[in-house]
């Protein structure tokens, strides 16, 4: 080999590697710049009105007054009902018999692949509509002595309907996450509790779900931050409401819809600086939730490799 | 010895406790499906519902013209910001699955991976408010703008799915490149990025199909626009579909939802015909892989 061809080999290495570390270091570089911006354009807002942001409901631009505590108010309700969807995910991966399961996990991933903006128009024109004219009236008869089912509104848009679109958006998630932490745990191990006798559920229950706990916290947490940060389609069936009810039929909003709703008409010198605070705490909430899901997730990948 | 004696004649089913056991599995089991079934009816209503009212819409002047009459430009901004998102994305993405899975020891790779997954887990919403931070306050809004967010977006799904092909190629043909003494980088650009190849191209289109779909950010930095004619000029703002139905679901006017239910049957076969496609794609290239 000639000592030409050498160093052009020792060039093309080094810059391979080069222009590959450089793509890497922008990547983390980007998630940090992202924090920088989204705050350094909240500033105005933050030093403003500090964290009595947090708790504060008056939110009139107007007056250039803002405040986000019903925004939170309305984020932990819908996404608690998101919850509610992650367990229906797991439940439906874990215990469905291994035929529903082969069929229905490729479908129902698809439903992943369907844009939020087209699930939420359908929202308004399909889905709320049949909340209100079937479920809700049906929910505040049997269940109205509970204050969330308060007595339906003019029309379906309301947190609830907000909370079952989330719902369907999170099972693809939760399910096709949970399929793959069910693959992980061991065959021969789920067939020696059957052959002791077990039955699916107490397959499931003793053997399965303890040896995966941590994933399926982890999986679990994932699809709550997608639920939180879900802007499009929470604005389409949500009702842009500015007031906390304690009735799931009632208009709420989110961090995120606000945002999506109000940016392009921000016009009040705090307006904007104050959407920005909402994607603050937005990106806070994000960023705990995925580092926590990270940090139990490893635990989980540990545990496995160990073994 | 004493105690029950078993009766032989017994018929062979299940009594007491053992009884109670399978009834509780197997009404736990039984719920599972039912849930399984209303989770794959709620895709077929909503697939339904857009075929079956935007195939109404549909038309030759629904999809080449401008507004009022179709939707032709967005198709056009669409296609060209997500093209222009994935120019972007797509070397960046690879670079850094090359970096992860050839040079990088743990120590930097936990940190690059940890930045991805958050990456990929914000909301995307974030996304436009950091982009219109750096391109579009006090100036204007572009499709470049979009680009840049969609490219965010697809930056770590590119990544991640690159490097987990790149880990499929058996170790055997780096270690072959490497006794017949070919250089570190002809071995990865010549032997090991050929060969994942096709896991490459599933992992950018799987990325297009999300992109395509994404609305938050572009509600931000590319929404102001009629629609009338196409504009190829990424530094303006450029057309697209997403936008195009969310404006229309806004405003209360039964001719739009037509246009919006057509273009939302004009997004989901696109994205539905591409992840189908990428994920045939895959399961063809994971057979010819060599072992």
């Amino acid at each position: 080999m000639s000592a030409r061809r050498k160093q052009f080999d020792r060039l093309g290495d080094g810059l391979l590697y080069g222009i590959c570390l450089v793509a890497s270091l922008l990547s983390v570089a980007i998630i940090v710049w992202i924090a920088y911006q989204v705050t350094k354009e909240a500033m105005p807002s933050i030093s403003k009105f500090g964290l009595g942001f947090l708790t504060s409901q008056e939110w009139q631009p107007n007056f250039n007054v803002f405040g986000a505590g019903s925004l939170i108010y309305g984020t932990a309700v819908s996404s608690a009902m998101a919850l509610i969807a992650i367990s229906i995910g797991l439940y439906l991966s874990l215990l469905a018999p291994a035929g529903v399961r082969g069929i229905v996990a490729p479908l129902v991933e698809l439903l992943a692949a369907i844009p939020s903006v087209i699930l939420g128009f359908w929202g308004i024109l399909i889905l709320a509509p049949f909340v209100h004219e079937h479920i809700e009236p049906w929910l505040h008869d049997t269940l109205g002595f509970i204050p969330l089912f308060g007595p339906p509104q003019t029309t379906g848009a309301s947190v609830f309907t907000a909370g079952l679109i989330l719902t369907i958006m999170v099972i693809p998630i939760i399910a096709s996450i949970s399929r793959d932490l069910f693959l992980a745990v061991p065959r021969d191990v789920q067939d020696g509790a059957s052959a002791l006798g077990a039955t699916r559920w107490e397959v499931v229950r003793g053997v399965v779900l303890p040896s995966t706990t941590s994933g399926v916290v982890a999986a679990s947490l994932l699809g709550l931050g997608r639920a939180l940060g879900e802007a499009i389609a929470v604005t389409q069936v949500i009702g842009a409401g500015s007031e906390i009810h304690t009735s799931l039929f009632e208009t709420g909003d989110t961090l995120a819809s606000r945002i999506a709703n109000q940016f392009n008409g921000a016009v009040t010198e705090l307006h904007q600086p104050s959407l920005y605070y909402l994607g603050v705490i937005l990106l806070v909430i994000g960023l705990v939730s995925n580092l926590l899901a990270q940090w139990i997730g490893r635990r989980f990948d540990y545990r496995r490799f160990s073994k | 010895m004493s105690g029950p004696v078993p009766d032989p004649a017994a018929p062979l089913t299940p009594s007491g406790n053992l009884r109670r056991r399978q009834i509780f599995s197997r009404v736990a089991e039984s719920g599972a499906t039912v849930a399984a079934i209303i989770a794959v009816a709620v895709l077929g209503i909503v697939i339904y519902t857009v075929v079956s009212r935007g195939a109404a819409a549909i038309s030759f002047d629904f999809l080449f013209t401008g507004t009022p009459t179709g939707i032709g430009p967005a198709i056009v901004g669409t296609g060209l910001i997500v093209a222009v998102a994935t120019a972007i994305a797509m070397p960046l993405g690879i670079l850094v699955a090359i970096y992860l899975t050839e040079f990088a020891g743990s120590r930097m790779a936990g940190p690059i991976r940890l930045a991805l997954d958050l990456m990929n887990g914000l909301p995307s919403i974030i996304i436009g408010l950091f982009v219109f931070g750096i391109l579009v306050n006090h100036r204007h809004q572009s499709g470049f703008a979009g680009s840049v967010a969609l490219a965010i977006i697809e930056l770590p799904l590119i990544a991640r799915g690159t490097q987990e092909v790149l880990l499929l190629v058996p170790g055997s043909m780096r270690e072959a490149a490497d006794a017949l003494g070919v250089s570190r980088w002809r071995s990865v650009l010549g032997v090991i990025l050929p060969s994942a190849l096709g896991g490459i191209v599933t992992a950018t289109v799987l990325a297009v199909a999300r992109a395509a779909g994404e609305t938050a950010p572009l509600i931000i930095v590319d929404s102001i626009f009629d629609g009338k004619s196409v504009s190829l000029n990424p530094f303006e703002v450029v057309p697209n579909i997403p936008v195009t139905i969310f404006t229309l679901s806004e405003e209360a006017n039964p001719e739009g939802f037509t246009r919006a239910w057509g273009s939302g049957l004009v997004l989901v076969s696109f994205i539905l015909f591409a992840s189908l496609g990428a994920r045939a794609l895959l399961a063809r290239s994971k057979r010819k892989m060599p072992t």
